[in-house]
């Protein structure tokens, strides 16, 4: 177990360094720079600024010399907000975004496991048939889509809940980000529940487990529930990942003060350590709980071992 | 219960399952009584109705499968019980073994989980209690090391090894009648013959009545005193065992039996097989289900269908041809 987990720690580096390089060179080869305004800088501003930056030096050094930064912890400062530094930025948004994301991730799994389950457990009954339509409709509606629908009807028409903003987090700025975010998921996470849920009550140990006279709550609960939610584990690598990305959108829509917004904001603004930042961050995160869910599985299903 | 010493009084029993094609009887108006401690085996090709027959009185059925008919045991008709009432007796009363050890233990749970269970559920065991009686089961079916074998999972043992643990744990309760439906079907021949010697070497332990499920009369021989044939969903032959193998009286029975290998016989004759296969259960032939498979068919075989008649004492078989008394 802890020689997998070192090996999958060495496997990370490689990972990371790829995503660095090409985030670093695709930013600078998007039109356009940090400091183009509107009006021409004075030739010599422009140059100070450049040489201020390193951005007068030929890209290879600037890569260079950013690796060399960041394997020493140091992100850079914003070339927009000019008095934070990325790290700086990036910790006041993370909180935000984890608190927004984690609820997703909460709600999707507790409302789509049971959804799921209650589809195979009445296969084909107009429940069934509800709840898969519902997830279709879930999947096929991007939530750019969704977010701004729904904070017409209930915030613009209805006055039901804040049409924007964070409120350090009240529950009432929360309930539609948090649900806008989590539709998607919900759809995916109740069609694999119901899926797997079906396959793994038709299995042989099932009808061991009806044959032994147990009741069908306790079969459900002991014998089909951990086989019928791995899938769902391993999908929470890759939710993860459209949980952040979701969160980009999100966040700019609802304008919540979190990471996804300053990722926005920075690929805009030409904001190019930030934007570094905010991918490296993201793609630690994706690294690290793919990481989680794979030890997870191990502790889940007893054949696999590392 | 006006006969204390039977155990299960079958009537018509029908099980029939609903099909994007059509409805399928599976079992057709099957009918049969077992004595306390006897063995039955019930005989057939794949299709024969015979594992539905059971599964159907354990209300194990796939959803689109339906039972009728009565099957009284112990004077309960197990087919009008709720869940919860069937839920008492399946496991306790009755238990059974599948084909399929590989996939019939959940490969999720501990052995010691997954039998300590069943005498939680219906003994009232503690958990240590249940334990306890788990390993010396488990010593019972020759499990070598029970003790520490008992918290691993499935995957670690073999598929010889977890048919003993399945047997363990159908054994758990004493149950009053034991079903097998074929359970050494999925297993290696040496494997095969431990499983069978174990199995007789239980019945005389236990005294539990049993009812095999088979295709090969050869594991039939070794246990059962009872045999009963399905063909098609319906029984076309029914006798003790010695008469059965002596002198068989279908010719469906006498094919299977022919084509069951043999040491005592001369090398070089080829092993027989009964030409073609089992019928569409959507499409039966007319008359005798038999009939197209038939190598002593007569006219009327085609036309009229057989019925079940008693050919001597205990001794039942559906076919138009005369009885030989050679």
């Amino acid at each position: 177990m802890l020689a997998y987990a070192f090996r999958r720690f060495l496997g990370a580096w490689p990972t990371l360094l790829l995503i660095i390089t090409l985030a670093f060179f695709l930013i600078r080869v998007a039109p356009g720079g940090p400091f183009d305004t509107d009006k021409m800088l004075p030739p010599e501003v422009q140059a100070n600024l450049d040489k201020k930056y390193h951005l007068d030096e030929p890209l290879w050094m600037q890569y260079g010399r950013y690796l060399w930064d960041v394997a020493h912890g140091d992100f850079g400062p914003s070339f927009q907000y000019k008095d934070y530094s990325v790290t700086e930025l990036i910790g006041a948004g993370f909180p935000v975004s984890l608190r927004l994301g984690l609820s997703a991730i909460a709600l999707a799994l507790v409302v789509g496991v049971t959804f799921g389950t209650l589809a195979a457990l009445r296969q084909n009954s107009r429940l069934d048939y509800t709840v898969m339509a519902l997830s279709m409709t879930g999947i096929s509606i991007p939530n750019f889509v969704m977010a701004p629908l729904m904070l017409l009807v209930f915030a613009v028409y209805l006055h039901w809940l804040p049409a924007g903003g964070w409120n350090d987090g009240a529950l009432p700025n929360m309930i539609l980000p948090v649900i806008a975010l989590a539709l998607p998921q919900i759809a995916y996470i109740s069609r694999l529940t119901r899926g797997s849920m079906i396959e793994v009550l038709r299995s042989n140990y099932i009808r061991t487990a009806r044959a032994k006279g147990l009741p069908e709550r306790v079969v459900l609960m002991r014998h089909a529930l951990k086989p019928g939610l791995l899938p769902v584990v391993s999908y929470l690598g890759p939710a993860t990942a459209g949980i952040i990305t979701g969160s980009v959108v999100i966040e700019q829509i609802f304008g919540i003060p979190g990471i996804g917004r300053y990722f926005v904001q920075g690929a805009l603004n030409r904001d190019y350590t930030l934007v570094m930042g905010v991918v490296i961050f993201y793609g630690v995160l994706i690294i690290v709980f793919n990481f989680i869910v794979d030890l997870v599985y191990g502790l889940l299903d007893p054949r696999v071992r590392y | 219960m006006d006969h204390p010493q039977r155990l299960l009084d079958v009537q018509d029993l029908r099980v029939r399952f609903e099909t994007n094609d059509g409805e399928i009887r599976a079992v057709d108006g099957l009918s049969f009584r077992m004595r306390a401690g006897e063995t039955l085996g019930i005989v057939g090709e794949s299709g024969s109705g015979k594992s539905q027959t059971v599964l159907s009185m354990l209300g194990l059925l796939a959803s689109n499968g339906r039972a009728e008919g009565r099957v009284d045991f112990r004077g309960t008709d197990l087919l009008s019980l709720t869940p919860s009432e069937l839920n008492r007796i399946r496991g306790d009363a009755i238990s059974i073994i599948f084909q399929d050890p590989m996939t019939s233990l959940n490969p999720y749970l501990r052995i010691s989980k997954q039998m300590a269970e069943v005498l939680v559920l219906h003994k009232g065991m503690s958990e240590a209690e249940a334990r306890r009686r788990a390993i010396e089961m488990l010593d019972a079916v020759k499990i070598p090391d029970a003790a520490n074998r008992v918290d691993r999972y499935p995957h670690e043992f073999s598929g010889g090894m977890r048919q003993r643990v399945m047997i363990a744990m159908a054994l758990l309760c004493q149950p009053a009648l034991l079903i097998a439906d074929e359970p050494t079907t999925a297993l290696d021949v040496t494997v095969q013959a431990q499983i069978m010697h174990l199995m007789r070497e239980l019945k005389a332990d236990f005294d539990t009545s049993i009812i095999l499920i088979t295709h090969d009369l050869g594991v039939v021989a070794g246990l059962c005193d009872t045999v009963l044939v399905m063909y098609a969903g319906e029984m076309v032959e029914y006798g003790p065992v010695e008469e059965i193998f002596e002198r068989p009286l279908h010719p469906y029975t006498q094919g299977l039996l022919e084509s069951v290998p043999r040491l005592d016989r001369r090398g070089g004759t080829r092993l027989h097989s009964i030409p073609g296969n089992p019928p569409n259960l959507l499409h039966l032939p007319p008359g005798c289900p038999f009939q197209p498979r038939c190598e002593r068919r007569l006219d009327r075989c085609a036309v009229e269908k057989p019925s079940l008649v008693e050919v001597g004492p205990d001794r039942l078989r559906a076919c138009h041809l005369e009885v030989s008394h050679d």
